[in-house]
């Protein structure tokens, strides 16, 4: 049986959604078990590049996770991940990838249960998409 | 001593590259003097046999122009790698796949239906499309297979060197050609040959200062302040993500760089590097307002990856 498993590249930042995953973990909420997460310190250091490279490698969703709007531990790191993000998704509609795939939020160190509640509705949007199928070898190992 | 053996081949591409090959001038005349000219379709006539019988690695230098779109440009670039010691991938679309690469956003279903039946000046009542095999009464006709998507050379056979640009500057490629004709040493195997080492910005004499940008324009909706950057004054430059090496000719003249050297040496996505270019320069935090400005850029995939979306982190593996 190959049921489809999404494959979600979480990548959080130190400050707000990654101590927020952190803290839905150590309450043990129950959650999908999708998202490999990647800490980074702050949303505004995820490049656009590193989202297309999750994309290329194999990862069916990409979650990008932050401080709330004024809160990013370095001011303005998370406006430019949003716009970053808005760019992202007019890209990739216009590549012919469906713009879900690819989802912000903004979660604080206190907001496990939102983590939580975001890691399940995503998994459950990219599995009725269904797999992306890219999956670059090359890519993989550079 | 015999000459060395220069063969360039065209695949996908406009000519354009084959112009700028003659654009060195006079001195074409050092190139013949100095190279045996095997084959160069674009001047000379002669025919795959030719080619095929030639001695495997026989020719010294192969200049590969073009992407490869067709079954034939694929035999022809498998059959010039067999042939040759060193064979570069010349000009943007043998690098990454160029304008013909912009193709790949369309199926090929969708692409002969559009070229062979629904532009206006297309008259074909009868549907016909460009068959692979075609009886006739004398017997088959065969055309070559315009494949599913274009893809680089580099993607069908190994590249030993690449030249990039649309097309690569005539003073860059008599820079090659003459460091071979001097018999100097080759740079490591997958070297970028005929190009800077930053990107097109630092080429830019345009002064540059904090950007605050409320709206994005395309070249014919503003007239441009001549010193100031383009990027500064709302204008979509391509600069901050092109690998620099055309001496920045566009931007002198107050047109934005489109790209067409490539991919800038740090950031291996033209298009993710423009995106976070942009987004650094966008004056706004809120959602609304950010989307507005962001849809004032028109065509983002056909701007940003103009020349690059063959060879894009997610063009190189799409079915
Ligand atoms: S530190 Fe959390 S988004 Fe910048």
């Amino acid at each position: 049986m190959n049921e489809f498993e999404p494959k979600i590249v979480g990548f959080l930042c130190n400050w707000c959604a990654y101590s927020g995953a952190d803290l839905a973990g150590v309450s043990r909420m129950k959650m999908a078990p999708n998202v490999r997460s990647i800490r980074v310190m702050c949303t505004g250091r995820v490049d656009p590049t590193f989202i297309l490279k999750a994309f290329a490698c194999g990862a069916d969703g990409v979650l990008i996770g932050g401080c709330h709007p004024g809160d990013c531990h370095y001011a303005e790191g998370n406006y430019k991940a949003l716009r970053r993000s808005v760019f992202l998704k007019r890209m990739l509609k216009e590549q012919g990838i469906d713009p879900q795939r690819l989802r912000i939020e903004w979660i604080s160190a206190s907001e496990g249960d939102k983590y939580a509640k975001v890691v399940d509705e995503m998994t459950e949007t990219i599995r009725a998409l269904g797999p992306l199928n890219q999956r670059n070898k090359e890519m993989i190992n550079a | 001593m015999s000459k060395p053996k220069l063969a360039l081949y065209w695949a996908a591409s406009c000519g354009g590259c084959e112009i700028a090959v003659l654009d060195i001038e006079e001195k074409i005349l050092e190139v013949d003097a100095n190279f045996e000219i095997v084959f160069w379709p674009c001047v000379m006539d002669p025919k795959y046999k030719d080619v095929q019988a030639m001695p495997d690695k026989s020719i010294d230098l192969c200049l590969f122009n073009g992407g490869i779109r067709t079954s034939e440009n694929k035999k022809m670039a498998e059959l010039l790698r067999e042939k040759s010691q060193v064979l570069v991938a010349f000009g943007s679309c043998a690098h990454e796949g160029c304008i013909p690469g912009l193709a790949n956003l369309y199926s090929k279903d969708s692409l002969f239906k559009r070229v062979y039946k629904e532009t206006p000046t297309t008259e074909n009542s009868d549907g016909v499309y460009p068959q692979p095999v075609t009886k006739v009464p004398e017997g088959e006709l065969e055309i070559p297979e315009f494949q599913e998507k274009l893809v680089p050379l580099s993607a069908v056979v190994p590249v030993d060197y690449t030249i990039p640009g649309c097309p690569p500057q005539p003073h860059q490629i008599w820079a090659v050609l003459e460091h071979i004709i001097q018999g100097k040493a080759l740079p490591p195997q997958g070297s970028v040959l005929g190009a800077g080492l930053k990107t097109c910005c630092d080429e830019c004499p345009r002064t540059r200062e904090e950007k605050k940008i409320k709206r994005f324009y395309r070249p014919h909706e503003i007239i441009p302040n001549e010193t100031q950057c383009l990027l500064d004054q709302g204008i979509v430059c391509c600069g901050p993500a092109t690998r620099s090496g055309c001496g920045g000719l566009c931007v002198k003249v107050g047109i934005p760089c489109r790209g067409c050297y490539g991919a800038a040496p740090e950031s291996p996505d033209q298009g993710a590097k423009m995106m976070a270019a942009l987004s650094s320069v966008i004056d706004s935090q809120d959602p609304d307002e950010i989307e507005q400005i962001v849809n004032s850029v028109a065509d983002p995939v056909g701007t940003f990856y103009r020349f690059s979306l063959a060879g894009s982190m997610l063009g190189r593996n799409r079915k």
